[in-house]
């Protein structure tokens, strides 16, 4: 009873993979078969090669040694890496809500009846995404200095990130918004609901709904710029990263050390991706029932994406 | 008005800087642009070849990449790569920080290339590679012949969003001792020089920089656009 549903699976499993490449070329022949192998071998060589080579630079200039190592096994230093996590991950968690807010104000605002709301909103949304993001947190951290009310440094990693993906956000909220069928909002309309009750009740949960999966992968784009306050001192996983990797008595272990913070960066952002892109399966699956059309989870979202769809 | 005459001459009084900065600001778009379009395509062949081998390695990077942030590539070019006695040359005139910056910038932004020119190849109808295997051509022709030249026309408006988004991070090197627009505003702060101006200047910079791409991109989506 097992084996035939697994089969299956696989089956779809290689359909879908192969869906992007399948036509591109035939399915092979013992000739062709040969030539793939052949290319394949000569492929895994290289990159073996490659591989290799990483290796023996790492082994030769002596990154494995037990020294470079060695500070990960003190208490104070794991502590000094945790805190410089939680320092990511708090402003991360701080920048996620208040950008869903952003966007969700200026989303509305851009959507507005009144031009007096709509056209303010718009440039809003417009300017912060063409701004580099470490520019907006250059204005919050040296900014402030000349006016005197010097901010820390969470702050201006907090602000840039909430400008800039806010604006993304609203974008996105914006579009989702766009795509609840009519019929949803005329229904309210006809129930006697005013126009601020139409967009909370009725349209931003069902677009926010829908576009679960564009914010949840915007979040992995937000968590990776947390990364931009080491330069403004912040005192995040980087900046601990070049601390401990700054340590002489350890023979300055810049590679282990990196290493490890790219573990857990990709870890995380890794988790998230899958999570979104699982997400959509899932809300796709269902949706039929709703109608509503599921925001794809890796679509690129960047400045001047507001017009059409990608691709 | 004075506050006016203070904001002009902060940019005026600094023409050198500003000009020096926005030149290695460009020189690392063009550089990076050109060489993450040639990587992020090679990888994206990769990805929708027959071998499995290269399929791999081509999921493999683009996953590692897309999930590492930017400032980290930097981070372990600058810092780390050279305990591995791997030190970069100056090219171009400049110092081996601005070599680093671009290769960082290559090896992150190819990754999101990639994906883009993927999805492209997607977009053409299978009748054209079906035909072009019917007249006998290997994969290497379909995809370079066939495929990815119509492919590239529909994805000009996300790929223009992918160097947008290169072309601000390029800012990212101020972090790593590369003079560019970003790294105005240290030198600027030596200088003595008000801090809100100089960012207000740069913005403005980028804001010039920006728009016409974003203009482009939007002229391209109207007149390219594909009906398949």
């Amino acid at each position: 009873m097992n084996a035939p549903k697994k089969t299956r699976r696989g089956f779809r499993r290689r359909r879908r993979e192969a869906d992007v490449s399948a036509v591109l070329y035939d399915i092979p022949g013992p000739r062709a078969r040969l030539r793939y192998r052949m290319i394949g071998a000569v492929a895994a060589l290289a990159i073996a090669g490659l591989a290799y080579y990483a290796f023996y630079r790492l082994w030769e200039s002596g990154q494995f040694d037990a020294i470079k190592w060695q500070q990960f096994t003190y208490e104070s230093i794991q502590i000094q890496l945790l805190n410089g996590l939680l320092a990511t991950l708090k402003a991360a968690g701080i920048a996620v809500v208040l950008a869903l807010v952003f966007g969700a104000v200026f989303a509305t605002g851009r959507l507005s009846d009144h031009v007096l709301f709509r056209a303010p909103a718009g440039f809003v949304v417009e300017l912060f995404r063409a701004i580099p993001l470490l520019i907006l947190m250059f204005f919050a951290y040296y900014g402030t200095k000349d006016t005197g009310l010097q901010v820390s440094p969470l702050v201006a990693v907090v602000f840039g990130l909430t400008l800039y993906n806010g604006s993304v956000l609203a974008e996105i909220f914006r579009a989702g918004i766009l795509a609840v069928p009519k019929g949803q909002s005329e229904a309210a309309y006809a129930l006697g609901l005013r126009k601020a009750q139409v967009m909370t009740l009725i349209l931003m949960p069902q677009a926010v709904r829908s576009m679960l999966p564009s914010i949840i992968s915007q979040m992995v784009v937000l968590l990776k710029d947390t990364a931009l306050g080491f330069i403004i001192t912040y005192e995040e996983l980087l900046y601990v990263g070049k601390q401990m990797g700054g340590r002489l008595v350890f023979g300055f272990p810049y590679v282990s050390t990196y290493l490890v913070i790219a573990v857990i960066y990709i870890g995380m952002c890794a988790f998230l991706s899958w999570f979104a892109r699982w997400l959509e399966r899932w809300m796709r699956e269902r949706g039929r029932k709703t109608g509503i059309p599921v925001a794809r989870a890796d679509e690129i979202r960047d400045p001047a994406m507001a017009q059409g769809p990608p691709v | 008005m004075d506050e006016l005459a203070t904001i002009w001459n902060t940019l005026v009084n600094n023409g050198d800087l500003f000009r020096a900065g926005f030149l290695n600001t460009l020189y690392l778009f063009l550089i990076a642009g050109v060489g993450s379009l040639t990587w992020g395509t090679v990888l994206a062949a990769m990805r929708v070849s027959p071998v499995p081998a290269l399929r791999g390695f081509g999921a493999a990077y683009v996953n590692t990449i897309r999930n590492t942030p930017l400032t980290l590539v930097f981070a372990f070019l600058v810092f780390a790569a050279p305990n591995i006695e791997i030190v970069l040359p100056g090219t171009f005139g400049r110092s081996g920080y601005f070599t680093s910056a671009y290769i960082a910038l290559i090896i992150y932004t190819s990754a999101f290339v990639c994906e883009v020119v993927r999805s492209g190849v997607n977009t053409v109808s299978a009748g054209q590679s079906e035909a072009a295997r019917a007249i006998g051509m290997t994969f290497g022709q379909v995809l370079g012949l066939i495929v990815l030249p119509q492919a590239f026309r529909s994805i000009m408006p996300p790929l223009t969003s992918v160097m947008i988004a290169m072309l601000k991070n390029t800012t990212i090197a101020a972090g790593f001792s590369v003079l560019e627009a970003g790294a105005i505003r240290a030198n600027m702060s030596e200088r003595g020089e008000s801090q809100i101006y100089t960012l207000l200047w740069i913005t403005i910079g980028f804001l010039v920089l920006i728009v016409p791409l974003v203009a482009a991109q939007r002229v391209l989506e109207r007149q390219w656009r594909v009906t398949r």
